[in-house]
């Protein structure tokens, strides 16, 4: 790296790097050089004329954000000649503003608000007509109320640089320029709501959350967004005990401030009214709420039943629920209910890939990697619509770094307009000259590579001669975590074998168990019929396979509880309870619940997540991260395995739902904002 | 048929071929020693192109009045990336109707121009830029560009020289801003006419992100004559520091109003009182703005002994800009000037940053109010003010134009403010002719 460039700001002496900008240089060093325009990690527009400041030896006042530091160079930000010129710009922003920060969502954390409680006058000088438009709607969740944009174009840019969208422009000029979009009147895009999330003031305003609270009334928790694998931390904003937004605007977590509409609308289903709040018990033929001493005990008497009869237990889990949950199922199957069927819904072939991997040491990808890397070959994924946190943090890295990205998908994918090379098909191979040229490499792939396809896929890799990493492709928001936790026939926490494979998830489907206990799963989507004795359901709504249970227990949703979760990268992140909802449980205390009355608690252990997290950390490889990484909402990549895995892979197991931008499985059918947008028309 | 006619007291260089039966065609161009400084340039190294060009003392046109010779040599000679001329011909400076004249008698002077510009700095495309208004020129110029193609002074090995070069025609779309030079490559590249953060400036970052030289029209069109006779003798026309000739075009309450080429260093009196035949019905001067509206006001007072040059006109605080000069007598009501003149900048105003946007939005808001008698004693500050916390402060230099007038109107004749205050009626109001900003 070059020499630092040495200047001076308001008599200080620093040291910047070589291209740093004068505005960024001052913020690492603690000066505040206001801005509206300036946006880290967007194209500069200098249009807000808020950094103005003073450089010697130059007449006028130059913009701070986009001077770049100079060697001697001397800079002053609170000279009275930069105050007045912040204090009459912000004269000039406010005269057409409709000062209606009483109803205005923005109100209390509002960028003019602060700058001009800071920056600004007392009072206005304007006393002409103020320029006025009714407010618009864009989509179903955005809305636009032009009078009090103040311009500065970086909802305009998130969307075409950030999102690689283009949904927003300028339409008019002057006094009477206003943000629209770019099709008609209304947005055709991802509804990611990044343009609302960045905007300073009031002008661009959430649907979901608008006129509902003020900011300073919610409490602020960060959790982990439950519903693709991507493991995008948000922070929701919460009251009395209901959600009513989602952002990362402190930009903590893998994803820095990016959400798309699932992270931050599609929290709404946990408030839909189809949401299960008491037990429900199957009384002659009908299911009927009990209360939940009852459903325990019900469960907890059949299952005691079935093990004295010498039944045979089915155990389906989750691929959403937290990895305690899961860890602590497999170890109810295993140690209480003696058996080894046990399995989830499989959604990449992360077993095959480790395996491929075994004895070589970071190869793993992580969420941060996309960001940084060199090179990046994608196949099967469409990233944009799976993997909106993946294909945005390489778009970054394409926009900042320049980085090389090659696409071998069956369909058009929005990477083409940035790749280095896209093909069709599934011919990487004839990629090997080009790819051998870079000096690394991601490859990213979805479950059309499984079994062998993986094998054949991670030895290409290795022949390249660069170094390479891999992150296969999974759904859902703790799918590596359900295989990481053993949630498998064949497999024990950790990928150990599990010695007996027991039946796996379609063969529990359709045998006739003693009992099936399913856990935030739904086996019986595809109009099945139940073919288990005894059949127990833990969900948050009545699925298909819910009604055709026994006993229906009630759960509480990822935002309802604690616990971790592990995302596709493997990356582990911290659930932590926002709200509670009346009636429904945890599935860890559940689980605990049905152990104690069946009288086996003890050999289970506490049912607390962070006494069962222990647990995890003693036996699952990988798993030993540092606690306050994830207690201060950090996220810790594990490689839970580096060895061979000797057992059978089943490739035949492993398929996604390829759940798109606006459909998240179960959870997503009950999410009113994800049903009311449509899928942008827009070709990609 | 010309829209003037001349005065004796002209230099007529630019505009030696005006009047001429079928000036603009390539045969009478030809015939008139056309295209003979293209192939005298075309023999000369390039570097000697651009110091004939830093002889002849030649200004941008355009209103800024850079040194042209110097801009050609800031592009980088050596980059492996096509250079690009870019001709600015949104004429849009009100009082300015210069370029127009140039390429409507003259189009193939443009055109050599263009091509010992390309010479100059080894560019083979050019554009010119039309103002979306001037649609009649389009078709004149597209004419001559047709014409020069099929007698091979465009296109593939210009007259055997070797070298090629193609040359556009683009509209704009009505955009003062697009006057702007970085806002009309943003135009040219199909975008929404908005300036440029600068640096890099157009000689190495221009069109489409490559090296471009982008001058008037009027500067374009000198380049002939400066390669034909020499930098020198161009300078020698004008006065030190500033070369040549100038079109001026005379407008407002003047007898003989037209476009005129007078050598720089011109007398502003002479070129009232003689040049434009005095005053309409032998009224006073009263203010004068000595080149299109951007320009700060002048008294009659200050007219004295004022030349039309770079140098005079900065002495007194204005600007030489374009040419477009406004001749004001003394009927003419000051606050209804700059009304005028802001409603114009509040018009054209991009919304691009904050002071222009809303300040000149403001500012034709309060005149408007005060010229209609409704202003009170603290708005007369207050147009100062607001046109001051724009000044200097605006991405690009168009706050600067509508802040410099009005602040020099203010200043000059606050009297006339003042006559406007307590409800009383605009005290000009019986003078119905309004001045032609």
């Amino acid at each position: 790296m070059a020499d630092p460039v040495k200047l001076t700001i308001d008599g200080r002496e620093i040291h910047a790097a070589p291209g740093t900008l004068v505005i960024d240089a001052a913020k690492q060093n603690g000066i505040e050089v206001p801005a509206f325009c300036y946006y880290e990690g967007l194209t500069l527009q200098a249009a807000c004329r808020m950094c103005l400041v003073e450089i010697e030896k130059t007449p006028k006042l130059q913009t701070a954000c986009t001077v770049p530091v100079a060697e001697g160079m001397v800079v002053r930000t609170e000279t009275p000649q930069v105050a007045t010129a912040r204090k009459y710009m912000l004269e000039f922003l406010l005269t057409n503003h409709p000062l209606d920060c009483p109803v205005c969502d923005k109100g209390g954390e509002c960028e003019l608000q602060d700058m001009t409680f800071r920056y600004g006058v007392g009072e206005s000088r304007f006393t002409e007509e103020k320029v006025h438009t009714p407010e618009k709607q864009f989509s179903p969740v955005v809305f636009f109320d032009a009078p009090r944009c103040i311009l500065c174009y970086r909802c305009v840019r998130v969307c075409d640089e950030g999102l690689g969208v283009k949904a927003l422009g300028v339409i008019n000029r002057g006094v009477v320029s206003e943000i629209a979009p770019n099709h008609g009147d209304h947005l055709e895009c991802d509804e990611c709501g990044a343009c609302i999330d960045i905007c300073p003031v009031g002008a661009l305003t959430s649907g979901a959350y608008r006129y509902q609270t003020r900011p300073w009334e919610m409490t602020h928790v960060g959790t982990i967004c439950t519903h693709c694998a991507d493991g995008c931390k948000t922070t929701l904003g919460t009251r009395n005990d209901r959600i009513l937004r989602g952002n990362n605007r402190d930009r903590s977590g893998v994803n820095g401030e990016f959400l798309c509409i699932k992270g931050r609308y599609g929290f709404d289903f946990y408030d839909h009214p189809e949401r299960l709040q008491a037990p429900l018990l199957r009384v002659n033929g009908k299911l009927e709420e009990v209360s939940w001493a009852q459903a325990l005990n019900a469960v907890a008497q059949k299952f005691n039943q079935t093990l004295a009869d010498g039944g045979t237990f089915g155990v389906i889990g989750s691929n959403h629920t937290s990895n305690e949950e899961n860890f602590y199922l497999q170890k109810f199957a295993r140690e209480v209910l003696r058996t080894n069927h046990i399995d989830h819904h499989r959604t990449g072939d992360v077993v095959t890939l480790l395996d491929a991997l075994s004895g070589k040491e970071g190869k793993l990808a992580t969420v941060a990697d996309l960001y940084e890397r060199k090179a990046f070959l994608v196949l099967g994924a469409d990233l944009a619509l799976e993997h909106p946190l993946l294909s945005y943090q390489i778009r970054a890295n394409y926009r900042h770094h320049q980085a090389h990205i090659y696409v071998v998908t069956p369909g058009a994918v929005r990477e083409d307009h940035y790749s280095t090379v896209s093909l069709r098909g599934r011919d990487y191979a004839s990629l090997r000259d080009k790819l051998k040229a870079e000096s690394e490499l991601v490859v990213l792939f979805d479950d059309s590579y499984k079994g062998d396809d993986v094998r054949k896929l991670v030895e290409f890799g290795e022949s390249l001669g660069i170094p390479v990493k891999y992150i296969a492709l999974v759904d859902y928001s703790n799918s590596r975590g359900a295989v990481d936790m053993g949630v498998a026939p064949e497999l024990l926490p950790g990928y150990k074998p599990s010695g007996q494979p027991g039946m796996h998830y379609g063969e529990m489907r359709d045998a006739n168990l003693g009992a099936l206990w399913v856990v935030g799963a739904n086996p019986l989507k595809n109009g099945a019929q139940r073919k288990a004795g005894f059949l127990v359901v833990q969900d948050m709504f009545l699925t298909e396979t819910a009604q055709q249970a026994d006993v229906v227990l009630p759960a509480a949703s990822a935002y309802e509880k604690n616990g971790t979760v592990t995302n596709a990268t493997g990356e582990v992140q911290r659930l932590k309870r926002g709200i509670n909802t009346m009636g429904a449980k945890p599935d860890l205390e559940i689980m605990g619940f049905i152990a104690r009355e069946m009288g086996a608690a003890a050999a289970l252990g506490p049912w607390t997540p962070d006494a069962v997290f222990e647990q995890i950390r003693k036996n699952v490889r990988g798993y030993q991260v540092p606690l306050p990484v994830l207690m201060t909402g950090g996220a810790a990549q594990t490689m839970p395995v580096n060895g061979r895995i000797p057992v059978e892979s089943r490739p035949d197991l492993v398929h996604s739902d390829h759940n798109g931008l606006f459909a998240s499985g179960t959870l997503g059918r009950y999410s009113k904002v994800l049903n009311s947008v449509m899928e942008s028309r827009l070709r990609r | 048929m010309l829209y003037n006619e001349p005065s004796p007291l002209e230099t007529r260089v630019l505009s030696r071929r005006f009047g001429k039966p079928n000036s603009a065609s390539i045969d009478t161009y030809l015939a008139d020693d056309g295209y003979k400084a293209f192939l005298k340039a075309s023999k000369m190294k390039p570097e000697e192109i651009i110091e004939e060009v830093k002889a002849s003392n030649l200004r941008g046109r355009g209103g800024a009045g850079f040194p042209t010779g110097m801009k050609w040599s800031f592009v980088p000679r050596n980059s492996p990336k096509p250079k690009y001329i870019v001709v600015n011909a949104d004429e849009s400076e009100p009082g300015t109707c210069k370029d127009r004249l140039l390429m409507e008698y003259d189009p193939h002077q443009l055109i050599e121009g263009i091509l010992i510009a390309g010479l100059s700095v080894d560019a083979h495309a050019g554009y010119i830029y039309v103002r979306g208004e001037y649609r009649y020129l389009i078709e004149i110029l597209d004419k001559a560009l047709a014409e020069a193609y099929q007698k091979g002074w465009l296109g593939k090995n210009i007259q055997g020289t070797g070298f090629d070069f193609e040359l556009y025609t683009h509209t704009g779309a009505g955009a003062y801003e697009c006057g702007e030079e970085s806002a009309l490559l943003e135009s040219l590249e199909g975008k929404r006419g908005v300036p440029r953060i600068r640096p890099p400036f157009p000689a190495v970052v221009g069109a489409f992100q490559c090296p471009t030289i982008l001058n008037n029209v009027e500067t374009y069109c000198a380049v002939p004559a400066i390669i034909r006779d020499g930098g020198k003798a161009f300078a020698d026309l004008g006065v030190p520091k500033a070369g040549g000739t100038k079109l001026t075009c005379l407008t407002g309450h003047i007898n003989k109003p037209g476009v005129y080429e007078l050598p720089l260093g011109f007398p502003v009196l002479k070129l009232i009182e003689e040049v434009g035949g005095g005053i309409r019905n032998g009224k006073k001067l009263k203010a004068f703005i000595p080149g299109g509206s951007s320009c700060p006001i002048l008294t009659a007072a200050e007219c004295e002994g004022a030349t039309m040059d770079y140098d005079s006109m900065a002495s007194r605080k204005s600007m030489l800009g374009s040419g477009g000069v406004v001749v004001m007598d003394e009927d003419t009501c000051m606050v209804k000037a700059a009304l005028r003149i802001m409603r114009f900048y509040a018009h054209e105003s991009c919304g691009w940053c904050i002071p222009c946007r809303e300040g000149t939005a403001w500012l034709r808001k309060l005149l408007t109010r005060f010229h209609q008698g409704m202003g009170t004693r603290t708005d007369i500050d207050l147009i100062g003010d607001v046109s001051r916390n724009m000044l200097g402060r605006t991405f690009c230099p168009l706050g600067d134009a509508a802040a410099l007038p009005t602040i020099s109107i203010v200043e000059k004749f606050r009297q006339e403010f003042e006559d406007h205050l307590d409800g009383k009626p605009c005290p000009f109001e019986h003078a119905r002719h309004m001045v032609t900003v």
